[in-house]
């Protein structure tokens, strides 16, 4: 059996992409998607966890996660679309009307 | 019992005149508001009539007679209840009260017709009557304060009634001032009450200080008491060293100063101290501060009375003066004869000072005697009325003033409390000041009805007052001749009705005085008091005699002709300078620390400098904390991963 500090590297390694494909990638789907990274990072550490604790827990937990992030990719999109339409372009760099 | 069963009503009826005349009555027409007005007084005056009838028809053992309507105030131990009271002491002050206040009400009528803010004039002096029942009727001190504060409220807005005249203003808030240095005292003494008797019930405390033994032999508690509560009552009945805004409340119109500032509330402090005569006969020293007092002031103010040339004002130091015999009476342990005193002098003073408002009123509202004279034969009514007046308070024999004054002369000379050579000090003082008391107030008379007319006569017509007006000064000037006549002395034929009358509030006290020995009885008996009888009455006879030669024959408003008679008179016509003197001795020094220290140090540096400082330190970091919202949505992500580190840090180092 593969042992479970595999898995949560594997978690771990997931979330790290997704942070640094979140800060540092500047057009907004591929953000988007570094988000769905991270959330999906963490499903798998709340698996794992469930699996080696012989719980269910984590696996409701995850379900929730699934949710939410079903109904975050439902607004997320809704935005981007609106951005797309506004500016012609995906950058974020260029969603600035807020800056000082 | 009806009245008796229902005592608020005396009280309640003043105070439903002010408020229907206060809130309601500025476009009423003024006969409206004179029948609310004085309607009220007059019934709060026949309710204390059927009051003294039911009273006098109660067992001895019923009075004090008090009644509890409600509890007024529960805190702890504490309890005051609004609870009124009525003894002989309450009755002669009730009567006065009422009385003499219903007369200068109908007189106000008269000399208030035409002034503008009538239902305001009518809303306060309503006000000022109830608050004054309040004080006479409580059976506590606490409520007793509350009317204490309640006729200094009024008689603040009353001083400044025309308070569009800056004089008059400044007068109200001299007078609101200076009362309040007072009252400070006299809620140290009612705490001190409280902490050593439990309860500020007159019949409490006095039942529990009646075992007490006096304080002779060393000062305690009861001295100190004593000299707080003098505090308060030199404050409200102006005696040295607060009197100084006694005079300077002339500004008010006149049926004030005769109602507020001469018959009734200044002798607030001769009350009190009556009142409190169980604690003073306790308290040997505070008891001769208060003859002191009194016996300073008495001579003081009549010295600045002989100069001054104002109507009022003569009259207002002349109250101050005869407020210091009520004190110099109370101070030598005959506190029936200060209440003796103060009710003849309500008499004659509220007429010397309604004449003395008939005579301004005349004169269409000239108040300088040195522009008057000759007023005799022009305003007769007036001029006998105020005669009667002058001469009560003159002590001309049988007329009320001799009698009254005369008890305290005696009782000062014959005082258990003063060993001679003292007795004689006082009585001498308190003779003087009789001198003096005839002399000015025949001063005034004189330059104001004798002589010839000081004034233009194509420019004032002189005019007698309306029947409003004349009235009361009828039955005052009855009173005040006929008013003594309830005190005569067993050595002239009488029987000292009214000591008598008053000996059940007094004889708690007067137990713990000091026993009159046979040797003492037998030294001041009838024949010595014949004596200084006379010698009182030769006194003001030859006041009189003064007053005639230097401003009726000799047609002199002034008193000095020598180098060192002007330097006195300048000494007294600036009133001895206590009001420059108290300018640099308190006034000053309070705007400079204000000033200095506490507006410019404390204020501006310390707490405006705190607030704004506050101010500026947010403001900074403001400035910098708006430099996280960039605006650039990459750099919220950035601070959203090193948010979630820093948390996610703390939160391992605080499992393990």
């Amino acid at each position: 059996m593969v042992p479970a500090s595999y898995y949560l590297l594997l978690s771990a390694v997931l979330f790290g992409l997704g942070v640094v494909a979140f800060v540092f990638k500047r057009n907004v789907i591929t953000m988007f998607m570094a988000i769905e990274l991270m959330l999906n990072a963490v499903n798998l550490a709340f698996v794992t966890f469930s699996r080696q604790l012989g719980t269910l827990d984590g696996q409701v937990f995850v379900l929730f996660v699934i949710v939410v992030a079903a109904a975050e990719a439902a607004v997320g999109l809704a935005i981007v679309m609106l951005i797309a339409r506004n500016r012609q372009s995906l950058n974020v760099e260029r969603v600035d009307l807020l800056k000082l | 019992m009806f009245v008796l069963d229902q005592l608020w009503i005396i009280p309640a009826l003043p105070l439903l005149g002010a408020a229907l005349n206060g809130l309601a009555g500025k476009n009423w027409p003024q006969k409206r508001i004179n029948a609310i007005g004085v309607g009220s007084t007059g019934l709060s005056f026949l309710a204390a009539l059927e009051m003294v009838r039911e009273f006098a028809s109660l067992p001895a053992a019923q009075v004090p007679w008090v009644k509890s309507f409600f509890v007024w105030i529960v805190a702890g131990s504490f309890r005051a209840d609004f609870a009124l009271h009525v003894d002989q002491l309450t009755v002669v002050m009730v009567l006065v009260v009422t009385g003499v206040g219903w007369l200068i009400h109908i007189y106000s009528t008269g000399y208030m017709a035409h002034e503008g803010g009538y239902y305001r004039f009518f809303s306060y002096l309503n006000l000022f009557m109830f608050f004054m029942l309040i004080l006479v009727l409580a059976a506590n001190y606490a409520l007793l304060f509350v009317g204490w504060e309640g006729v200094g409220l009024c008689s603040y807005l009353l001083i400044g009634f025309y308070f569009l005249k800056k004089s008059a203003s400044d007068a109200g808030k001299k007078a609101f001032i200076v009362n309040r240095i007072g009252d400070f005292g006299f809620m140290l003494a009612m705490f001190l009450m409280f902490r050593h008797f439990g309860s500020l019930d007159f019949t409490r405390v006095f039942q529990i200080a009646g075992s007490y033994e006096p304080e002779t032999a060393q000062l305690g508690f009861l001295t100190a008491i004593g000299l707080l509560m003098l505090a308060g009552a030199t404050g409200k009945s102006a005696q040295i060293p607060l009197y100084v805004w006694l005079p300077d409340a002339m500004e008010g119109p006149t049926p004030v100063s005769a109602l507020i500032h001469a018959a009734t509330m200044v002798t607030a402090g001769v009350y009190v101290v009556a009142r409190s005569s169980l604690i003073y006969t306790l308290a040997p020293a505070a008891l001769l501060a208060v003859a002191i007092v009194g016996c300073a002031t008495a001579l003081f103010a009549a010295t600045i009375g002989l100069v001054q040339n104002d109507i009022k004002r003569v009259l207002a130091y002349s109250t101050v003066s005869q407020l210091g015999y009520m004190f110099l009476a109370c101070g030598v342990g005959a506190f029936w004869a200060g209440i003796f005193h103060l009710m003849t002098h309500a008499f004659f003073k509220a007429l010397l000072f309604l004449g003395a408002g008939s005579v301004i009123h005349a004169m269409g509202g000239e108040q300088d005697i040195r522009k008057m004279g000759g007023l005799r034969k022009k305003i007769p009514a007036t001029y006998w009325t105020m005669l009667a007046g002058t001469l009560a308070i003159a002590g001309a024999p049988l007329f009320s003033g001799f009698f009254s004054k005369d008890a305290i002369l005696w009782k000062t000379a014959s005082s258990v409390y003063l060993a001679p050579p003292y007795n004689r000090y006082l009585w001498a003082i308190g003779l003087g000041t009789a001198i003096l008391t005839a002399l000015y107030m025949f001063r005034m008379f004189f330059l104001t009805f004798f002589g010839e007319p000081r004034y233009d006569e194509q420019e004032v017509h002189v005019h007698e007052s309306p029947r409003a007006m004349l009235a009361p000064l009828a039955v005052l000037a009855f009173l005040s001749v006929v008013g003594g006549l309830v005190g005569v002395p067993e050595s002239l034929g009488g029987n000292d009705a009214i000591e008598h009358f008053l000996s059940p509030v007094f004889h708690s006290a007067e137990e713990k005085m000091p026993p009159v020995t046979a040797a003492h009885a037998d030294k001041f008996s009838h024949d010595l008091e014949y004596w200084l009888m006379g010698a009182a009455v030769f006194g003001a006879a030859m006041g009189v005699f003064i007053a005639y030669r230097r401003f009726l024959a000799g047609k002199q408003a002034r008193l000095a002709h020598t180098a060192l008679g002007r330097g006195v008179g300048a000494l007294l016509e600036n009133k001895y300078y206590v009001d420059e003197f108290y300018d640099a001795l308190v006034v000053q020094p309070l705007k400079w620390i204000s000033t200095r220290v506490l507006w410019q140090a404390v204020d501006a540096r310390g707490i405006d400098g705190a607030v704004n400082g506050a101010a500026r330190a947010a403001r900074a970091a403001g400035e910098r904390a708006r430099m996280l919202q960039s605006g650039n949505a990459r750099s919220y992500a950035a601070w959203v991963v090193v948010g979630a580190a820093v948390f996610t840090t703390v939160l391992i180092w605080l499992v393990q």
